[in-house]
């Protein structure tokens, strides 16, 4: 088999409340489930570390359970200006079916005020493959303005891009 | 930027957008294209502009649609900046990935171990 390409990660609007994140990864869905379900192999990708570092991860994965992740914002680099600050995200699992789906609640607990978002994900097979499908519904349109707008700062540069490369899916 | 979205989300608010990004057009010739009644291509068109997704011109007897391309821009970069950090988590769980195929060759077997 030819070496493949690293995944694209491909980001759609659904309706007004809903985002849906795309992306294939080299492993099968068991293993993919797995990473994204237990919490110390969590504990290892899910903090992007340009800007935080994961500090506590626990989950305990059957519906009605609960998960946990508390991450510290690097200094000069903050999630909302939380520098040096730790802040969690939490959640409730709705449906766990192995290797398959998931769905769970996410809040992000400094916001929880202004609601929270439900999370699908699917991970199919492709061949030895797993196309993640994941799709997050926010408990209201302003919500997932803030998300997009303010919640999640990110210091990439700041391209304008082509009209072009806008992505305005709308299902 | 709520008004962006709540703009869009209309799917035939939507079409007019797309309509409009291969440049401006004058009203009628918008409702003909996507097979729209006029009355309801005036108000989608009223909520764009509201919106500043799109501006009016008056030319000779039409009044001819153009869009602002600024909100769409501000929106895009939102967008790509919530993809870029879910492709830098991304990017890091093919590390993982990688990682954990690795630890089962070693030890033969198709499951990964719990710790």
């Amino acid at each position: 088999m030819d070496e493949p390409r690293r995944g694209e990660t491909t980001l759609e609007l659904v309706g007004d409340r809903a985002l849906r994140i795309t992306r294939v990864f080299r492993a099968p869905p068991q293993v993919v489930f797995d990473a994204w379900t237990k919490p110390e192999v969590v504990a290892r990708w899910w903090a992007p570390r340009s800007r935080a570092e994961m500090v506590e991860s626990t989950a305990d994965v059957r519906v009605g359970g609960a998960y946990r992740y508390v991450l510290r914002a690097r200094e000069g680099h903050g999630f909302a200006h939380a520098g040096g600050a730790t802040f969690a995200f939490s959640g409730m699992y709705l449906e766990v079916a192995p290797h398959a789906r998931l769905a769970y609640t996410h809040v992000f607990e400094p916001m929880a005020h202004a609601g929270s978002c439900t999370i699908r994900v699917r991970f199919e097979p492709v061949g030895e493959w797993t196309r993640l499908i994941s799709e997050e519904e926010y408990t209201s349109a302003e919500l997932r303005g803030i998300v997009l707008e303010t919640g999640m700062e990110h210091g990439m540069r700041e391209t304008m891009d082509q009209l072009d490369d806008l992505v305005l899916t709308l299902t | 930027m709520l008004d962006t979205f709540a703009a869009l989300a209309e799917p035939n608010r939507l079409r007019i957008v797309e309509l409009l990004r291969r440049g401006p057009r004058p009203v009628n010739d918008i409702g003909a294209r996507l097979e729209l009644a006029q009355p309801q291509v005036s108000k989608h068109l009223r909520v764009l502009k509201q919106a500043g997704l799109v501006e009016v011109e008056a030319r000779a007897q039409q009044r001819v649609y153009a869009l602002d391309p600024r909100p769409l821009m501000q929106l895009a970069r939102w967008l790509e900046r919530y993809r870029a950090l879910w492709d830098e988590r991304f990017t890091q769980l093919d590390d993982v990935l990688e990682d954990l195929a690795r630890q089962q060759k070693e030890t033969g077997h198709g499951r990964t171990k719990k710790r």
